[in-house]
Formats: structure tokens, C-alpha cells, sequence
């Protein structure tokens, strides 16, 4: 028979996760206090979303681009389309409510500054990264190729 | 039918996670510039709220239910007058920077949270749920701080009761992490720094990071902590600017308080909350309408601004620097000294903590207080003008509260009423 019962484990460990614990209930309680269910809902949803949507999101994204260069045999290449697109999105993700403008009436009425410009300016920065990306891309393809074109016209080595 | 443990099509199985980055030393290296930065930022989060002096008085403390949790509470000094300024502009500053770090950590982990068996022991299945408070509360701290400094309050609750609070349940799972796991990563990152290895089957750990069929290698795990550390720079050269001011704030692209100044002359610099938006009309700031009640032991005087004008000026040169992280230069005030407006009602040596009303009729911090020790430094003004010229409406006008090293919200504007005293 089987035994279902699971082994204790580390006695330190418990001991250690009870302290944490007990800590993270005191101010557990007190965040909780007010929207309960909104907030818990943001504490969990937080990790859901994350875990369960955004990494596989950007994990699949990744994989189509390392497929595209994989199909022409050339996936060492696949951080010149990886790192732009990594950083605009992180821009993306950080500055969203500024960029989307969703909070442009309030920023313009607290802070008496234009909300109009985070857009353009993400956009902007965006070009500046695939650009640079695709200018490196270019140099490197070129040198290969004149690498490659010097190789053919070497005539056979005499022994 | 395979086994769904090793089902390479189920994320349960080691076999579906295949990138050949993960293992032990990218995890321990990510782990170990997390653990500094977040030091960091839970104690610049303390500071903060001890910034705002909140055992003083009720209205200063948005989590009075604290308990405990405020036990590291202390008077907040004025020296350095840029005390608040720098400690904050790190804390979100820093934050913003850590984001890349973070989401690289947990991308590191991610093949343990589907592991199979859920639990192997108690201790086991106590450390997963604790690790939901980790990554929850991490993301949840992460996520309040980034919408409260774009204005954007989406979120269910006050922002400063959400972020002290949830900052320590997150501390709380941090700290039992970090005893559990330090000693590992340490020696995962000197013990493979020369071969950038994989560890395998040195523990359960690295069992479960490093993938039993990795792919094709398409980035090394250099280049990969390059593009992490190059997404971390980039995030901090486009926000800095807006901590630091001067020339400096165009670099802040995508900052809030980046780029352009509000306006250009003396009064065109950071503003928090514009008079518009505070509900302040001419009518009740104007010289006929307006008048100062100071009151204290001896009783209750009304100045007008004139009043106030004809008193002995002082000047400071002291910033702007809000709980957001964004921060003007030192600005040049002028007006009359705190403790001056207090000798006027009784208190001719010694001034006590003074309680500031503004004509603003709502917002959290329409009153404040401050502590004797702040009303008594010369440099803490009733400003009247800034930069030469009167203040402008958005700066206060008629008269506004100026102390060095405070947090923006408690340089009170529009003021209306001073009540020294005891607090």
C-alpha cells in the first residue's frame, strides 16, 4: 500500500516559512482591509498574468522569430530582430497608461504639462532601435559576403 | 501514452522548457543583483513614509492601522536639504531599472512553478506557497508603483496603504527566500563564473532549471545578461532625467515628469498638482480676499499678504522633490520664516510643530503637519515668491510652505491657516 502522507521535510524550513508567514499575515490583514477581493484578486492576478500570459506571449513571439531565421538556416541572427523588439516592448509595457494616452486628461489638468508626446516619442525611440538593429544586420551581412566573395577568388593553394 | 511527466508538450515537463540559457547561474546572478536592488528599495520605501512624519499627526499618515510595521519610525531631519530628493529619486529610479531584472528572474524560474509533484514534503509545499507571495507581491509592488507615478489609479485602494502594506508581505516571503537560497546562489555564481556551465545534477535545483533537450543556442547566457542589463540602461537613461532636472530632464523620454518644463520664467518648473486641478479660484486668493490666520498660544492675528511683505524676508534655495521620484533643482525662495510666524503667537523661542491648512478643499494632503525641529530651521519659509518674481498661481500663490528635505505634499500650497502648537 501506498503511503499518501507526504514527508515533513526541512523542520528548519517550516520553521523559517512559519516566521514569513506570520509576518505576511499581520500585514496581509491590513492590506486587505478595505477592497479584499479587489486586492487579492491584483496580488494573485498579478502572478497569473504574468506566468500565464505575458511570458507565453513573449516566449511564443520569440519562438516565430527564431523559427523565421531557422528556416533559412541563419539562427545566430535572430537578436537582431530579439533585442529591438525586447526593448520597445518593455517601453511598451512600463509607459503603457502614458503612451495609450488613457491618462492623458488628468496628467494635463495635474501636472499642466502636454500628455501628447509619449506616443511619438515611443515610436521614435522604437525606430532608432530596429534601425541601429537593422543597420549592424547589414554591415555584418556585407562583410560576410565579401569574406566569402575573397575566399572564392583566392586561387588553390600550390603545394 | 507517454507519461505526462515527460510529455514534452506539457509545460509540467522539464522536456517542454527548452532554451539552453536557463540553469543555475543565470538564475543566481539574476537573484544576487535583485537581492541588493530590492534591499534597496524597501528601505528607501521606509524612509519615505517616515518622510512624511506620520506619528505626528493623523492627517500626515495614510496607514494609521500600521501597528508594528511602523516600528523604525523617527523624527524626519532637514539636513541634507536634499534628503528626500535623492532618497526617492533612487527608490523609483532604481525600481524602474530593477523591472528587466525582475521579469528576467522570473523567466529564469518559470519551468518551477509547473513542476511536478506540486509538493515532495510539508516544507516543500510551504515554500511554493510562499513563493506566490514572493512573485505576487514582487509584480504587485512593481505594477502600484509604475501606475501611481503615471497617475494612473486603477488600482483598489489607497496607493500608500496598498504599497506599504503589500510591501511587507512581499518582504516577508523575500526574506525567507533569500535565507533559503543565498548560500546556493553564491556558490552557483563563483563556482561556475570560469565555465558559465549548466551545473547539472549537482541538486534538485539545477535539475530543475536546466532543460534535459535544449535547443540550439541562439544567444549566450553573456549576451543574454547583456540584453537585460542594455534593457535596465535604457529604462534608467530615459527616466533619470526627471530626478535630477536641468538639462538633464529632456533625457527622460518617456518619464512623466521628463522632457519640457511647464512654461518658461521664474515659475516654470515641476508643478504637482496645477491650482486648477486643486480648485483654488482668483476670487478667494486675491490681495482683498485672502488673509493668513496664524493662531498659537497667545492667540490669533490675520495677515494679509502686504502683512506678510512687510515682515522680514528670507531666502532658500531648496527643491521640489515629489513621492513620484521627480524632483526640481533647488528653486530661490523667498518670504518669511516659520519660526518668525510663530514667535508672532506666542512662541518667541523654542517654536512647537505647526498645523497647515491650505484653501484646497479636497486632496489627501489639503492639511499637514509639521514637526517642531522642521519650524524651527531658517530655511523653512511661508514663501512668497520664487525665483524674484511672486509666485504663480500653480506655485502656491498667495503663500506656500517651503522646508528643506521635506516630501513635496507637505510644502503645502495655497496655505489659509496656521496653527502652532504641540501636535
Amino acid at each position: 500500500m501506498r503511503r499518501l502522507a507526504l514527508p515533513l521535510g526541512s523542520p528548519f524550513t517550516m520553521l523559517l516559512l512559519a516566521c514569513s508567514f506570520a509576518l505576511a499575515g499581520y500585514a496581509g490583514v491590513r492590506l486587505l482591509d478595505g477592497d479584499t477581493v479587489g486586492v487579492l484578486l491584483w496580488f494573485v492576478g498579478a502572478a497569473l498574468v504574468h506566468d500565464l500570459v505575458l511570458l507565453p506571449l513573449y516566449a511564443t513571439a520569440d519562438h516565430a522569430v527564431v523559427r523565421a531565421f531557422g528556416a533559412r538556416d541563419r539562427r545566430e541572427l535572430t537578436g537582431y530582430v530579439r533585442v529591438p523588439a525586447a526593448l520597445s516592448g518593455l517601453l511598451l509595457l512600463v509607459w503603457f497608461p502614458l503612451i495609450t494616452g488613457q491618462v492623458a486628461d488628468r496628467y494635463r489638468s495635474v501636472t499642466a504639462l502636454s500628455p501628447d508626446g509619449f506616443a511619438a516619442r515611443w515610436l521614435l525611440i522604437s525606430a532608432v532601435l530596429f534601425a541601429g538593429s537593422a543597420l549592424l544586420l547589414l554591415l555584418r551581412l556585407t562583410r560576410e559576403r565579401r569574406l566569402r566573395n575573397a575566399t572564392k577568388q583566392r586561387p588553390p593553394a600550390a603545394h | 501514452m507517454p507519461h505526462p511527466d515527460r510529455d514534452p508538450r506539457l509545460p509540467t515537463s522539464p522536456g517542454f522548457w527548452r532554451s539552453p540559457l536557463r540553469g543555475p547561474w543565470l538564475t543566481s546572478v539574476l537573484g544576487l543583483v535583485l537581492l541588493a536592488g530590492i534591499t534597496v528599495l524597501f528601505v528607501t520605501g521606509l524612509v519615505s513614509y517616515a518622510a512624511y512624519n506620520p506619528g505626528l499627526s493623523p492627517v500626515n499618515d495614510k496607514t494609521p492601522g500600521k501597528g508594528i510595521l511602523g516600528f523604525f519610525l523617527f523624527d524626519w531631519p532637514t539636513d541634507p536639504h536634499w534628503l528626500y530628493r535623492f532618497t526617492q529619486g533612487v527608490h523609483v529610479t532604481l525600481g524602474l531599472t530593477l523591472i528587466p531584472v525582475l521579469l528576467a528572474k522570473l523567466w529564469s524560474v518559470v519551468p518551477k512553478l509547473f513542476a511536478l509533484p506540486p509538493a515532495r514534503s510539508v516544507s516543500h509545499a510551504l515554500e511554493r506557497l510562499s513563493l506566490l507571495l514572493l512573485v505576487g507581491g514582487a509584480l504587485f509592488e512593481f505594477t502600484t508603483g509604475v501606475l501611481n507615478i503615471q497617475l494612473d489609479y486603477l488600482f483598489p485602494g489607497s496607493f500608500y496603504a496598498l504599497h506599504f502594506y503589500g510591501a511587507w508581505v512581499f518582504f516577508a516571503a523575500f526574506v525567507a527566500h533569500v535565507v533559503l537560497r543565498l548560500p546556493t546562489a553564491l556558490r552557483n555564481a563563483r563556482r561556475l563564473r570560469d565555465t558559465r556551465g549548466t551545473g547539472h545534477g549537482r541538486d534538485d535545483e539545477a535539475a530543475e532549471l536546466v532543460s534535459p533537450r535544449p535547443a540550439q543556442p541562439t544567444v549566450s547566457r553573456r549576451g543574454a545578461l547583456g540584453l537585460v542589463g542594455g534593457a535596465s540602461l535604457l529604462l534608467f537613461v530615459t527616466s533619470v532625467g526627471q530626478s535630477l532636472g536641468g538639462v538633464w530632464r529632456r533625457t527622460a523620454l518617456l518619464a512623466p515628469h521628463g522632457g519640457a518644463d511647464p512654461g518658461s520664467g521664474p515659475g516654470g518648473f515641476q508643478i504637482n498638482k496645477t491650482a486648477a486641478y486643486a480648485g483654488i479660484s482668483a476670487a478667494e486668493t486675491g490681495e482683498e480676499a485672502w488673509r493668513l490666520v496664524v493662531s498659537g498660544s497667545t492667540g490669533t492675528v490675520r495677515l494679509s499678504r502686504a502683512d506678510l511683505l512687510a515682515m522680514p524676508q528670507h531666502s532658500a534655495a531648496l527643491p521640489i522633490a515629489c513621492v513620484e521620484g521627480w524632483s526640481t533643482p533647488d528653486q530661490w525662495w523667498r518670504g518669511v520664516r516659520l519660526r518668525d510666524l510663530a514667535a508672532l503667537v506666542g512662541y518667541d523661542t523654542d517654536p512647537p510643530d505647526v498645523f497647515v491648512e491650505s484653501l484646497q478643499r479636497q486632496g489627501a494632503f489639503r492639511r499637514a503637519a509639521l514637526r517642531a525641529n522642521q519650524v524651527a530651521d531658517p530655511r523653512s519659509l511661508l514663501a512668497l515668491d520664487v525665483n524674484g518674481e511672486p509666485l504663480t498661481r500653480d506655485h502656491g500663490h498667495p503663500a506656500r510652505i517651503i522646508v528643506p528635505a521635506a516630501p513635496g505634499v507637505l510644502n503645502t500650497k495655497w496655505v489659509a491657516r496656521l496653527t502652532f502648537g504641540d501636535l
